[in-house]
């Protein structure tokens, strides 16, 4: 007789937890009465973290019936996901190549357009220990030192650089993306690797310069894409472009166009 | 009987069933149909999959050696006791198992990198350091899979009726070769249950070995990885992939259905 009530109350109790964690519709509004703000996914490549994050606050401010949810992951990651068809509002990477992918598949909602510009800089540790000063001293035998991967545009520019200025280096890896390759020069595993110089903004890191001749400038597009909130990701992608926009991306050291 | 001839109960557990099966060889079935069939050979001749197989069995053969010499000793030592000691171990042991991947290898890199625990004084006295190497892909794919075969090996050595050991003991048979003749043969399925769950997680590890060893092809680029970086380029290259492990798992699942199928 005392075995029977565990099992109705076990279920109790699962769906006591289950309708605890429901969400009350509006429990997020920012003001009373409102509805609750309708999520805008932003997929943004990596090197973008720092200043899409400033950007979304500032976009916040203005327009608080969007509530921006971010995505930031190496461009071909975010490019294979929509290609697997993910649903995603804004695409914003960080060369033009894996935008065209998306692009010529027809998966954006309006042409591309290109909203910011960054150089490459090689990437140390603070203080920068093994004194690495230009390209070339990346290619010493005693250094340990990685690219991002082929398809990752930090590692394309990364090689286009060093191909400019005829260096021949061993990398140790293709990592995924600017933010993986930063954390292992972090953590002491890299001597130095090339990402791009917004990397190394609020980091423990150092960037080291590349001369201007061998350096490599990145573009990168920003689109609409057909989401569930096609006029939030509108409004977004216009923020970035107007001069409030503008300005968050200069102070995180990114070039306009 | 576990489910009655007949009645609702028998219709809903065959249904049930029946949704079960269709979910597990849903993904499966995807690999067969989308496999590039036609171009597979070329691929499998190809540098990069040759690379990353080989990777692929060093790793995970190599992580499988590492966990029976470290943990046969260790499940050995869980099986003879009890007490809070041998109940911490176990957990620190079994940490992995729960532990997110991608948490593991940063860990491993603290405690290995070159400026970990222990990854310093490897760099300090023999200017040796084990990120970005092929041993690293070895280190990360035993720290996933030692657990499972500790945890195995454990079970099947508490569940050894002691009887048999003192028997030999009392026949003049040392402490050597108890184990070898008498403990070991006795535990043997529980055994290969364990070293087949370990190598099956080491062949699979993806995560630790990407933030520990690294991605490069040749040194550390394992089947899982090669198979991530091909989905972005080449989505063929990586079905042909998939198709590989899948075919080299069932392979030796298939091989050993006598040391996991449960005995009645």
């Amino acid at each position: 007789m005392m075995q029977r009530p565990r099992r109705p109350s076990l279920l109790v109790a699962v769906l006591t937890a289950l309708v605890a964690c429901r969400r009350e519709p509006g429990a997020t509004s920012l003001a009373a009465g409102k509805s609750e703000p309708r999520p805008v996914v932003v997929y943004a490549a990596a090197s973008l973290a720092a200043a899409f994050t400033e950007l979304g606050n500032g976009f916040a401010q203005q327009d608080p019936r969007y509530a921006l949810q971010f995505v930031f992951e190496g461009s071909p990651s975010l490019v294979l996901k929509l290609q697997q068809g993910a649903l995603a509002d804004v695409l914003a990477t960080a060369d033009q190549p894996n935008m065209d992918k998306v692009a010529s598949a027809k998966l954006t909602a309006a042409p591309p357009a290109e909203f910011a510009r960054n150089r490459l800089a090689i990437v140390v540790a603070k203080g920068n220990p093994k004194q690495i000063t230009s390209l070339a001293d990346l290619a010493r035998a005693d250094l340990r030192v990685a690219l991002c991967g082929e398809t990752v545009p930090a590692g394309r520019y990364a090689r286009q650089a060093l191909q400019k200025a005829k260096v021949q280096l061993k990398s140790l890896s293709d990592e995924a993306s600017v933010a993986a390759l930063c954390s292992k020069v972090h953590l002491g595993e890299l001597d130095g690797g090339i990402a791009y110089v917004t990397d190394v903004k609020g980091k423990d890191l150092e960037a080291v310069a590349i001369a201007a001749e061998h350096d490599v400038v990145a573009s990168y597009p920003i689109a609409v894409l057909p989401g569930k909130e096609r006029a939030g990701g509108e409004r977004f992608v216009a923020f970035v472009r107007s001069e409030p926009g503008r300005r968050i991306l200069k102070d995180q050291g990114f070039l306009l166009p | 009987m576990i489910v009655p001839a007949r009645g609702s109960l028998r219709l809903w557990c065959a249904l049930l069933t029946a949704v079960a099966v269709v979910l597990f060889a849903l993904p499966l079935l995807g690999l067969l149909a989308n496999a590039p069939w036609a171009k597979l050979p070329l691929l499998i001749a190809s540098g990069p999959v040759h690379d990353a197989l080989r990777l692929s069995l060093v790793s995970s053969f190599g992580a499988l050696a590492v966990a029976v010499l470290l943990g046969l000793p260790l499940a050995l030592w869980l099986a003879a006791g009890d007490g809070t000691m041998r109940t911490a171990v176990r957990l620190v042991v079994t940490l992995p198992v729960v532990l997110p991947p991608i948490v593991a290898g940063i860990a491993l890199l603290l405690a290995f990198g070159r400026r970990g625990l222990l990854g310093q004084q490897l760099d300090l006295w023999f200017g040796f350091s084990l990120p970005f190497s092929t041993a690293a892909t070895v280190i990360a794919a035993a720290y996933m899979g030692l657990p499972f075969f500790v945890l195995a090996a454990e079970a099947g050595l508490r569940a050894l009726d002691q009887r048999y050991v003192a028997a030999a003991a009392t026949l003049g048979a040392g402490p050597w070769r108890r184990l070898v003749t008498v403990t070991l043969p006795m535990v043997q399925p529980s055994l290969r249950t364990g070293a087949l769950l370990c190598w099956a997680r080491s062949l699979g590890e993806f995560c630790a070995t990407q933030m520990f060893a690294g991605n490069l092809q040749g040194t550390t680029r394992t089947l899982p990885l090669a198979c991530s970086a091909a989905m972005e380029v080449e989505p063929e290259l990586a079905i042909g992939l998939s198709l590989i492990l899948a075919l080299l798992s069932l392979g030796v699942l298939s091989v050993l259905r006598h040391g996991w199928v449960p005995q009645r």
